[in-house]
């Protein structure tokens, strides 16, 4: 894409310089946060309340987030925001949600909290727009930029099947805790969009995705680092014209919210509580196929809470 | 007040221009609300005119009040309003601080040069073409040194200083992306730049007085002002001081005399005169008609060049009905016409009002807005467009149409905006992905805000993408976020008059919800 030479250009020469000791300290990777192994459940689901409320209870009745994040532990919170609408369009991630799981983090004792997204429309909109950036700065975290090549760093995994290398903000190579926070909705090139197509959100080159067989990368790419967790918002749901959507005439209020560690998991639950099977949608089809996470919903231990 | 404090006045007013308009074409972050850009391109001489003869309104009358003040006290508009003339007041403050010569000197008036320019401008418009306004106009010149030649040198700097704090994890600066469509769109830019800066270094303002047809046009007007700056032939000791200061050349020591039409009202001969000798004289048109000869050849020039205006601005509305040029057809996407900006009503009432200042182009939040090469044809080079490789026009986003002070772009409500069809998507399924992989993609309809592109059904449970030219709205967001390359499967062909888009109306989703329920698995 002509956009992605151009910043490509800009941003080298500066990039080049030092780049390399900066990605040495990249060689923990795949040091995953050690979660505690007494998680009481595989998935959560929660109805009837305001997203915060729903979030109180599900986080509780796994342990709490110190099951989660540890004292002085980097966070990062991975909402959708990619596109410039406004919080009841419901086309990014609800903010409130967004600000209750960051106040979470912090009285499990978490030292640093970044939020981003790598957004389709003008990035410093969606983040304003969206009412994200402003719940994030009035918890205390910090809202950056994706928005430019310089961010990204080259990762590569094993196991994908046609893909097997992206370039990653360095925040999630950095981070210590990983939550993906998507918001369920119809989506108009991958059926669905929940935790897995979120994670498109952090790299860079996307146009790779939509020419290389996109539910099979949406698949492979959930290889690369699993989110810790996973926490699906679907409280207000856009059931057609997604992901941007036209009006507010296209959305649901469900008041619903699931909980999983396991991403294959949260987004089979996703598609039920969508209306859809997790088998039609391909990437969910694919990623239980290839063992990443598990669609059959009867194997699990699921809370389910009504407010 | 005593004349010595009016050069401090000019000053600070020049100054308060300059800087705020540096600041806005530099503004790369878009930190700076368009709200406050009016206050200072209102007084812009070329683009105030161009705007008032579009449509008659108090806010484009700033040229008005710049005639009235040329009218009462000379050319002070050159010396206060116009950044370029600050911008050579600064060369010149260099050349002196730097450079041995620390002095200016008369120079040769150039009169048939500068009324060349002045009627080659003029007569451009009356044939319609905006391409000696857009080349000449010291304002829009401006903007074009900054947008392209200072802002990317700004753009790296900043870039270089957040690589350097992204390495130290801190995401205090945003690195922003340097746009170059084609190197073409340097050349008269730097020449431009070179030229200006040479002159200024070497001779004050002389580019004032010899190819800115603002200056001449002030110019002959202040050879009516009521107040005009004259030796007091009583006072003066012919010390020479004044002409040594005066950066238009315009004082004449030894015959104790100041062209004022060549005056660009620095105010800086009445800090240094010693005597007295030097003063603001309240002189009545026509009284010393005998004193001096020229007059009446510049009072004919004024009259038939005013006429020549009233008639111009008139009829460039109307004037130019030529096909925009197509494309270099290497591109095999067939584009017939470029797209212009939102609020710009049609490609020629575009190209007719456009004076090229990119105040457009540094505005834009998404950076879609970049100058043109030979997409408007020759004769509309320079004029911004919409360039849909780079980027895409954001839904919600109206800044264009708040900041153009040439009334090219009108302000539109954000509600009609939305409605604006500035182009049409047109598919080349042979290219998408989808008919040629057998994959699912549909970037173009996800990135769609009208959902003109749509997802329809395909072979072996795909989904292809179908545009509804009605609900189109020519925003570029599917052509941009096409991942083919190197040639689009969605592309949009600019509307040579934008249309009005239809909404498409939705009905409400029936799906009652049991809260209290059970979860479906």
């Amino acid at each position: 894409m002509e956009r992605r030479e151009f910043l490509k250009k800009s941003a080298t020469v500066a990039f080049a310089i030092g780049a390399s000791s900066a990605l040495g300290n990249y060689s923990n990777l795949f040091a995953y946060n050690l979660i505690s192994q007494k998680i009481p459940y595989d998935l959560v689901a929660v109805k009837g309340g305001e997203p915060d409320v729903m979030f109180d209870r599900a986080i509780a009745s796994l342990g709490g987030m110190q099951q989660f994040v540890k004292k002085g532990q980097t966070v990062v919170v991975k909402p959708n925001i990619g596109w410039d609408v406004s919080p009841e369009r419901a086309g990014n991630t609800n903010p409130k949600l967004v600000e209750r799981i960051i106040q979470h983090c912090f009285n499990a004792g978490a030292k640093n909290i970044f939020v981003f997204d790598h957004t389709c429309d003008n990035w410093s909109r969606c983040y304003s727009d969206s009412g994200i950036e402003r719940v994030v700065k009035s918890t205390g975290g910090k809202i950056v930029s994706a928005d430019s090549e310089s961010y990204y760093h080259d990762v590569t995994f094993k196991g994908g099947r046609v893909m097997s290398e992206a370039k990653v903000h360095e925040l999630i190579l950095s981070a210590d805790v990983f939550i993906n926070v998507p918001v369920l909705k119809n989506h108009s090139s991958s059926k669905l969009t929940a935790s897995m197509k979120n994670l498109m959100g952090i790299v860079w080159d996307r146009g790779y995705w939509h020419q290389n067989n996109l539910h099979q990368c949406i698949a492979d790419f959930s290889l690369y680092r699993k989110p810790d967790l996973n926490v699906v918002d679907a409280y207000l749901v856009m059931k057609r014209n997604g992901p941007r959507g036209v009006s507010r005439e296209d959305l649901v209020l469900m008041k619903s919210q699931i909980l999983s560690t396991d991403i294959v998991a949260a987004d089979a639950a996703a598609a039920k509580l969508f209306g859809v099977e997790p088998a039609d949608i391909p990437y969910i089809k694919i990623a239980d196929e290839m063992k990443i996470g598990t669609m059959n919903l009867s194997k699990l231990k699921i809370n389910r809470i009504i407010i | 007040m005593k004349l010595v404090y009016l050069k401090k006045v000019r000053v600070i007013i020049s100054l308060t221009f300059f800087l705020a308009l540096l600041l806005l074409f530099l503004d790369f972050g878009n930190i700076l609300s368009p709200r406050y850009t009016n206050y200072f391109t209102f007084l812009q001489f070329i683009p105030s005119a161009i705007k008032f003869a579009g449509a008659v309104s108090l806010s484009a009358a700033g040229f008005i009040l710049i005639l009235a003040l040329t009218f009462l006290f000379g050319r002070v508009y050159c010396s206060t309003i116009c950044p370029l003339g600050t911008l050579q007041d600064f060369f010149a403050f260099l050349s002196r601080k730097i450079k041995k010569k620390k002095y200016f000197s008369k120079t040769k008036s150039y009169k048939i040069l500068r009324y060349s320019f002045l009627g080659l401008t003029i007569l451009s418009l009356i044939l319609g073409s905006m391409i000696f306004i857009n080349l000449l106009d010291p304002y829009s010149n401006f903007g074009r040194i900054i947008t392209l030649l200072l802002k990317p040198f700004v753009i790296f700097v900043n870039n270089f200083a957040a690589s350097i704090l992204i390495q130290n994890r801190i995401f205090f600066i945003n690195p922003v992306g340097i746009f170059y469509p084609t190197i073409y769109l340097l050349l008269f830019p730097l020449t431009f730049f070179s030229f200006v800066a040479y002159l200024s270094l070497k001779k004050g303002r002389l580019f004032c007085n010899t190819v800115c047809p603002v200056g001449t046009l002030l110019g002959i007007l202040s050879k009516y002002s009521l107040l005009k700056i004259d030796i007091e032939k009583e006072n003066c000791i012919g010390c020479k001081l004044c002409e040594r200061v005066c950066k238009a050349g315009c004082i004449d020591r030894e015959n104790k005399e100041v062209d004022f039409e060549r005056c660009v009202s620095c105010y800086n001969c009445f800090t240094v005169c010693p005597s007295e000798g030097i003063k603001y004289k309240l002189r009545f048109p026509g009284k010393d008609k005998k004193e001096i000869p020229e007059t009446d050849f510049g009072k004919r020039k004024f009259i038939v060049n005013t006429f020549s205006y009233l008639i111009a601005f008139s009829g460039i509305t109307f004037a130019q009905k030529k096909i925009i040029s197509k494309l270099p057809s290497k591109i095999k996407i067939n584009k017939k016409y470029p797209v212009s900006p939102p609020g710009s009503l049609s490609i020629e009432h575009f190209k007719d009002k456009c004076t090229a200042c990119h105040l457009c182009v540094s505005s834009c939040p998404s950076q879609v807005l970049q100058p043109s090469f030979l997409e408007y044809g020759f004769w509309g080079m320079l004029q911004p467009r919409m360039d849909y490789e780079i980027s895409f026009c954001n839904y919600d986003c109206i800044v264009c149409t708040q900041v153009c002070p040439s009334g090219a772009i009108i302000p539109v409500e954000l509600k009609s905006k939305k409605l604006s069809q500035l182009g049409k998507a047109k598919f080349i399924k042979e290219n998408c992905i989808v008919y040629t992989e057998g994959t699912d993609c549909g970037a173009c309809s996800e990135h769609c805000p009208t959902k003109a592109v749509s997802m329809v059904p395909f072979k072996n449970n795909l989904v292809i993408p179908q545009v509804t030219d009605e609900y189109c709205i020519g925003c570029g967001a599917c052509e941009f976020s096409c991942p083919v390359k190197p040639f689009k499967s969605i592309y949009v062909d600019g509307n040579p008059v934008h249309l009005t888009a239809k909404k498409k109306e939705l009905k409400k989703i029936e799906e009652k919800v049991n809260y209290k329920g059970d979860f479906p698995f």
